[in-house]
């Protein structure tokens, strides 16, 4: 479905990403897994639009997209929830839920997507008028995942859902992960957390100072002995 | 009461409609764009001109005559932004303000050129009512019912409809909003679009009332600025307030004292506040 090759991208004179390549399947849940700094969010970034690449390829279903700005990008299907949230702190919570869903394909089954959305976070519905910066933390990473859906995504891409979330709060997040799939959609997950993101995702790519390091099923990398010393400490 | 003061009151509130128009379209645009536009006022001189000159010299039925001038000065608005702002959009502040603040000299400059100094007036003479023995002239009763309700108008386009919901979004969170699929230089294309029509509309409101000179926008634009600043700078409905607070000491002071005075009293009051408020009335 989506399929990144040798891509190199950066801020300035400071380059993130040295010839990162990855591949997400349809209905595939994937994660990119690496310590602070590795370049996760940039690899995000790029994929989504915000950051240019400077080299590589990118093709959504054998399509190139690699350079289009982040709007057309969402419009092909790709969705962002992207790390720290970013909510607007100043419009209510179904105000953000709309702009979710300004693609003029998303405007057109608005009331549905928000049934849905709602169906599968009840809390945002009691939570609607309220201004989305005046939430807790889990509540807003759960708007931010949903003001996403909004826009019918096929791919979403998810940015450190369980930074700084309390634990129960962080296997909520990890258990939507797994609802969201049994919908349909294809997951490309940045993490942290690795042991619990393994636990819900189909195959793994480790990524450190901006290079693929290492790639395959989760339940290799699970067992491989580096990633467990490394980034689970066993 | 005495009935004077009252009048002075009631004369300050009409005047504050219109201030508040401008507010809002400078509030507007920085808001979303982060840019100031000095020349603000010297926007709306234009209008008054495309007015005075539509109505009085071309013969064209005054609501025509206005809607055109709207139009106009809207698109003026959308010329701004490509020709002047987005070239200096990811400049320092202070080149924005020089770029707006050049165009400000040029306006009235080119003003001054094309129709000279001469003070020109519609001719349009509107009735002074008497309402229970307080006399208001018709032409601001006009504006203010009017700018209330461009006001109104603006705040339902921003609070139900998604592209006033994204401009909110936008000045809230820039670099996000492409990821809801926002094309951020349609967004500033439109507001410029927008903030040029409330220029144009308050440039029919005042054509109404004032003769029209290439300097006009000075004796104006200053108190816009002030009134944003006071309001804090971006937040509309602060500036919407602040327009009716200044007004006030406009016009009681001018009741007072004399209108001279009254403006020094204006800002006398607003560099005080300033010291004791900096980021506004309303901030925080």
């Amino acid at each position: 479905m989506l399929s990144l090759a040798t891509v190199s991208a950066g801020y300035g004179s400071f380059q993130a990403l040295f010839g990162v390549s990855i591949e997400v399947s349809r209905g595939e849940a994937v994660a990119v897994i690496g310590p602070n700094g590795a370049g996760k969010t940039t690899l995000m970034r790029v994929i989504s639009g915000i950051l240019p690449m400077r080299e590589g390829t990118m093709t959504l279903e054998g399509r190139p997209v690699g350079g289009l700005p982040a709007h057309r990008i969402v419009e092909l299907g790709i969705a962002h929830v992207p790390e720290n949230r970013r909510l607007f702190p100043r419009l209510s919570v179904e105000e953000n839920l709309r702009i979710g869903a300004f693609i003029p394909s998303a405007r057109a089954g608005f009331s549905g997507q928000l049934d849905w959305v709602y169906n599968l976070f009840p809390r945002l519905r009691d939570r609607r008028t309220q201004l989305a910066g005046t939430m807790s933390g889990g509540e807003q990473q759960m708007c931010a995942i949903a003001r996403a859906l909004m826009s019918k995504p096929q791919l979403l891409l998810m940015d450190e859902p369980s930074a700084g979330l309390a634990p129960l709060v962080v296997r909520q997040v990890f258990d939507l992960v797994q609802r969201i799939r049994a919908e349909g959609l294809t997951v490309l997950i940045v993490e942290q957390n690795v042991q619990q993101v393994l636990e819900v995702v189909d195959r793994a790519y480790l990524l450190e100072a901006g290079a693929i390091k290492l790639s395959g099923t989760a339940a290799e990398l699970k067992g491989s002995s580096f990633i467990r010393a490394a980034y689970m400490g066993l | 009461m005495d009935i004077y003061l009252f009048e002075a009151i009631i004369n300050g509130v009409l005047l504050g409609g219109v201030l508040a128009l401008l507010a809002l379209g400078l509030n507007l645009i920085f808001g979303v764009i982060d840019v100031v536009w000095i020349c603000y006022a010297d926007i709306v001189m234009c209008g008054m001109y495309a007015v005075y000159f539509l109505y009085a010299q071309f013969g064209v039925p005054l609501p025509f005559a206005f809607v055109i001038a709207i139009a106009a000065i809207s698109g003026l608005g959308v010329l701004v932004h490509l020709l002047i702002i987005a070239p200096v959009l990811d400049s320092a502040p202070v080149n924005q303000l020089l770029a707006t603040g050049g165009l400000l000299f040029f306006l009235q400059s080119f003003a001054t050129l094309l129709f000279g100094t001469d003070f020109r007036n519609i001719g349009v003479r509107l009735p002074v009512i008497e309402i229970a023995s307080i006399y208001v002239s018709f032409a601001r009763l006009i504006a203010f019912a009017v700018a209330l309700i461009g006001a109104v108008a603006l705040y339902l386009f921003l609070k139900r409809t998604y592209v006033g919901i994204a401009i909110r979004a936008i000045a809230q969170d820039r670099e996000i909003v492409g990821l809801m699929g926002i094309d951020q230089r349609r967004i500033y294309l439109l507001v410029s679009a927008i903030g040029g029509a409330l220029a144009g509309l308050a440039a029919c409101l005042l054509a109404l009332q004032y003769d029209v000179h290439p300097f006009i926008g000075n004796t104006f634009g200053p108190v816009i600025f002030m009134i944003c600043v006071l309001g804090g700078l971006g937040n509309m409905i602060g500036g919407f307030i602040a327009s009716f607070v200044v007004s006030q000491i406009i016009a009681i002071g001018g009741y007072y004292a004399s209108t001279e005075l009254s403006y020094v009293f204006a800002f006398t009051f607003f560099i005080g506040l300033i010291l004791i408020r900096p980021r506004g009335l309303f901030a925080p």
